[in-house]
């Protein structure tokens, strides 16, 4: 290692940047197949239906759950340091954007990254481990649109209407801890909430956001179950790889589009 | 009747999310339905306004009757200029009307209020309110106490 001349380094970090590309390229085209391939719909219905089932549906008890706890601590927190300056009414305000804006789509997106993105993985690389992709592509059956579209789809579709009952469920908990517990007036809890937010750019930037999120961890998942070692270890290292690049991908583009979105250049 | 289940609920899923998205525009941000199609323009120039911001609402008699759409300095004139638009169904101001900026509460935001003048003639759409009463800025306010109660001191 230590005697390793200068060349072979450049070379080994060379092909370190040729795998990336390969592989950001390999994603690419992997997408652009599964989404533009020959959409017959008729069975691709119900293959989605069956995918929104198991993405989205099955999603739910943890996003209500977690958006109610969620919106519960942020009303107690926030009552907590606006009540020095005797502006406690501004809480239904301050819940209400810190959902819309950042913590819907960005926690919807980790748990789903976790919980729906995490599966999609496991299960399309033990497809893949015990054969059944080539055996689908060995009877004329394009495995791209038939096990990897419905779940993309479903991915995009179940996502943005996760993290838009995250943000209600969760500003249902803040008005329930603020209004109901802590004695917040309930008229100026709400009419501060709708004199301070804006349909279309506090509501319709969480719905984007969550929308980009979507996307990306949905393309993440399947691309890494598509793409991993057809092993058990494989398997495992894909799964891990999956909730590691969705998370970090959802918290740096939050970032980015926080910027563009809200950072007024 | 496997899939009819999954269907049903992949049904209410669909239904909650959308279900959502309209709590979140009309309970959450207070969308009303016909908006900003109707409304007309007015421009009010202000020598200080101080605190004033895009999207601040403008009321007559309390009642929010529109909403600031712009801000910028007037070069010629050294005022802070405004724009606002106004709903269609309140065209009968007057030209002398008043355009103050007020504030919500004590440390609540700024707001345009307008009172009503005297003259027959009407404002119309992209026409200037004269009469204005700039934001009241503490500071100043300050200044002035001061100012008053070192003058009597000194007689």
């Amino acid at each position: 290692m230590r005697s390793l001349p200068t060349l072979e380094r450049i070379r080994l970090f060379g092909r370190a940047g040729i795998e990336v590309v390969e592989a950001l390229g390999r994603s690419t085209l992997f997408l652009l197949h599964a989404l533009l391939g020959r959409n017959g719909l008729g069975s691709g219905f119900q293959l989605l239906v069956k995918q929104l089932h198991s993405v989205g549906v099955l999603s739910l008890p943890i996003i209500i759950v977690s958006g109610v706890f969620i919106g519960m601590v942020l009303a107690l927190q926030g009552y907590n340091i606006l009540v020095d300056y005797g502006s406690e009414q501004a809480v239904g305000q301050m819940v209400a954007l810190t959902l819309l804006r950042e913590l819907g789509p960005v926690v919807t997106g980790l748990l789903f990254a976790g919980r729906a993105g995490s599966a999609l993985t496991a299960e399309i690389g033990n497809m893949k481990s015990t054969e059944q992709l080539s055996s689908l592509e060995m009877i004329g059956v394009d495995p791209l649109k038939y096990i990897i579209a419905p779940r993309l789809w479903a991915g995009f579709i179940s996502m943005p209407l996760l993290a838009l009952i995250f943000s209600v469920v969760g500003i249902w908990g803040g008005a329930m801890v603020a209004v109901d517990w802590l004695g917040v007036y309930e008229g100026s809890f709400w009419g501060n909430m709708q004199n301070s937010v804006n349909f279309h750019e506090d509501v319709l930037n969480g719905v984007l956001k969550s929308i980009v999120f979507a996307f990306v961890i949905t393309w993440i998942a399947v691309f890494q179950g598509y793409d991993c070692e057809p092993t058990s270890e494989g398997i495992s290292r894909a799964t891990t790889k999956t909730v590691v690049y969705a998370s970090l991908a959802v918290l740096g583009l939050d970032f980015i589009l926080t910027a563009l979105m809200f950072g007024d250049f | 009747m496997q899939t009819r289940t999954l269907e049903i609920g992949v049904g209410l899923f669909l239904l909650a999310g959308l279900l959502a998205l309209l709590l979140l525009a009309l309970r959450v941000s207070g969308l009303s339905v016909a908006d900003s199609a109707d409304t007309y323009k007015l421009y009010a120039h202000f020598d200080n306004i101080a605190g004033l911001t895009v999207r601040a609402k403008v009321t007559m008699a309390g009642v929010t009757i529109g909403k600031v759409t712009a801000i910028d300095l007037d070069r010629d004139s050294y005022t802070g200029r405004v724009t606002m638009e106004v709903q269609k169904r309140v065209d009968n101001l007057p030209t002398d009307s008043t355009a103050s900026i007020l504030t919500a509460g004590l440390l609540g935001e700024k707001y345009i209020g307008i009172s009503v003048g005297g003259e027959e003639a009407l404002l119309k759409n992209e026409g200037t309110i004269r009469d204005t009463q700039s934001a009241l800025v503490l500071e100043d306010l300050i200044g002035k106490f001061l100012l008053n109660t070192v003058n009597k001191d000194s007689k």
